[in-house]
């Protein structure tokens, strides 16, 4: 148990650290860096309350995909460091107001739990049933009760997929493109031609 | 002597057991994968050796078998080199990040039956996680480096492993459709009962060969070495590293590839299975060798054989052919579950 706790201090503490320096470092390559740093120790907390499935799909869908995009954006970007700085007092207000919504929202969590302990039950990272691993708890519930919300999560990211497809891709004039099929369609007698050419002159 | 042993190393030893244990274990499991590494660089030198009518490293050590340590001694003696515009914590972290990737991965491999550090319920999950986050040291070096030909080699690597990741991925839930589990050690043991029974028989085989291509793609192997293509890009990535941060990219992509050999292995040949009833009495462990050794024999063939793909080809394969053929399967092999009770 010691050692839970001692492992539960150093991703906590880690998480929380790398994402303080997400927001102070000066570089955004290392913002990056340290938001990876701070959603790996996340899936470290998930380990430890049980949920190893979560922890694994936030390492393979944020870590292993999305931040890979993102860092591949910030590291193309030419970015002025001396400009960035100057909207900090701009920006101010509307993160503070965000920062005192997200500290309301977790006051009523952490609020609720010392009214009304007796609710407490309800929330547990483990599945309800003790003979299912966590995987199929999951599978079970998206699958039967949650089918529909499911679906529209994967309707709405579709949209988004189509939408990004719309805005960025243009058709260019010019482009030589490869046609795989037609240059294995291709025979010798068509593309080859054998000349005999008499000596001094040309074809 | 003897009383000594049995009256105070022996109470020791059992009462510091559970806290080395672990340790002993991953040492257990280090030294070998570490040994290996050096001997399939051997071995790559002389396979592509043999096949170009040449001879490979012959000359240090009995058949040149000392090779790999003149080589590793070699590369620790010379200068660690910093270029003065990189980003030296970045520069340095980054081969550390592709080295511990590529060993820490091996904590969930079933060498036998039972035989694993850390038989987990989400291993296949665990081993995709770790083998996506490869890409990091990649592009991490990329960057640091404030190089060009590294950036560039580091950018094609990154677009390219997330291509050939996403394929990747639908293969392994095809087999994660036979098996039911994604824990390691039941996909091996689900594939009991001979060669018949391997998943690279039967529906699965296409997927077998998919996954292999990815796996080629995803440890930057020939044909798609692009992001170190030393015509264009010198040495890609790692262009800027020399000594010890060169040699453990060296390391790591070497041990990645007998990683995703053992993945292959696991998923698709049956794991520690013998091919027939028959040669049960081999050891498990010795199958799982000999396995991995026939898949890396692959990577050296085709290293040997197949020009280098050009970049829009490679997209072009990742994205045009391997993703649709492994959506169709997907749906394919969830049908056929669906309707035979799988």
């Amino acid at each position: 148990m010691i050692l839970q706790t001692l492992a539960f201090y150093l991703f906590a503490f880690v998480a929380v650290a790398s994402g303080v320096m997400v927001i102070v470092a000066r570089n955004p390559v290392h913002s990056v860096l340290f938001l990876i740093l701070a959603f790996f120790n996340s899936a470290g907390l998930f380990v430890l309350i049980g949920a190893e499935f979560l922890a694994m799909l936030l390492v393979v869908v944020y870590v292993g995909a999305v931040a890979v995009l993102f860092l591949f954006v910030v590291m193309m970007l030419d970015i002025d460091f001396i400009r960035l700085r100057e909207g900090f007092m701009r920006y101010l207000p509307v993160g503070a107001m965000i920062g005192l919504v997200l500290l309301a929202e977790l006051a009523v969590v952490v609020g609720g739990h010392f009214v009304a302990p007796e609710f407490g039950g309800f929330v547990s990272a483990g599945p309800v049933t003790a003979d299912a691993t966590n995987t199929e708890a999951i599978g079970l519930l998206i699958y039967t009760d949650y089918v529909f919300i499911f679906q529209a999560a994967g309707l709405v990211l579709l949209v988004a997929m189509v939408g990004a497809i719309v805005l960025t891709a243009r058709r260019r004039e010019g482009v030589k493109r490869q046609k795989v099929s037609d240059q294995n369609a291709r025979r010798p007698e068509e593309s080859v031609e054998v000349v005999k050419v008499p000596t001094g002159s040309g074809v | 002597m003897a009383e000594i042993f049995t009256d105070t190393i022996w109470p020791w030893l059992v009462f510091i057991w559970p806290w080395i244990k672990i340790p002993v274990l991953i040492l257990v499991i280090i030294v070998p994968v570490l040994l290996s590494v050096a001997y399939l660089t051997y071995w790559e030198r002389k396979i592509i050796g043999w096949m170009q009518l040449r001879k490979g490293p012959n000359v240090v050590g009995p058949l040149g078998l000392l090779q790999p340590f003149a080589d590793g001694l070699k590369l620790f003696l010379k200068e660690t080199v910093i270029p003065s515009g990189a980003n030296p914590i970045i520069f340095l972290l980054s081969p550390m990040i592709t080295f511990v990737l590529a060993l820490v991965a091996w904590a969930v491999i079933p060498f036998d039956e039972g035989w694993v550090l850390a038989d987990i319920n989400v291993g296949i999950l665990y081993l995709f996680a770790i083998s996506s986050l490869g890409v990091y040291g990649i592009v991490m070096a990329g960057w640091a480096s404030n190089s060009k030909y590294a950036f560039l080699g580091a950018l094609r690597s990154a677009a390219q492993m997330v291509s050939y990741e996403v394929s990747m991925g639908f293969v392994i839930v095809t087999v994660l459709f036979l098996v039911g589990s994604l824990n390691l050690s039941d996909i091996v043991r689900a594939q009991a009962g001979g060669i018949w029974n391997w998943h690279v028989v039967g529906i699965l085989a296409p997927m077998c060969v998919v996954f292999f291509v990815s796996t080629l793609a995803e440890t930057n192997r020939a044909p798609f070495d692009l992001p170190e293509a030393e015509a264009e890009l010198v040495a890609g990535y790692f262009v800027e590293y020399s000594s010890f941060p060169f040699a453990m990219f060296f390391l790591g992509e070497y041990a990645n590839m007998i990683l995703m050999a053992g993945m292959t292995t696991i998923l698709f040949l049956g794991g520690w299975h013998a091919p027939f009833p028959a040669l049960e009495f081999v050891p498990g462990i010795i199958w799982f060798a000999l396995k991995i050794a026939f898949v890396l024999f692959f990577f050296l063939w085709v290293r040997a054989t197949f020009p280098r793909y050009r970049y829009d080809q490679l997209m072009r394969l990742g994205w045009k052919v391997f993703l649709p053929l492994s959506l169709a399967w997907v749906v394919l092999v969830a049908g056929i579950v669906e309707f035979t009770g799988g």
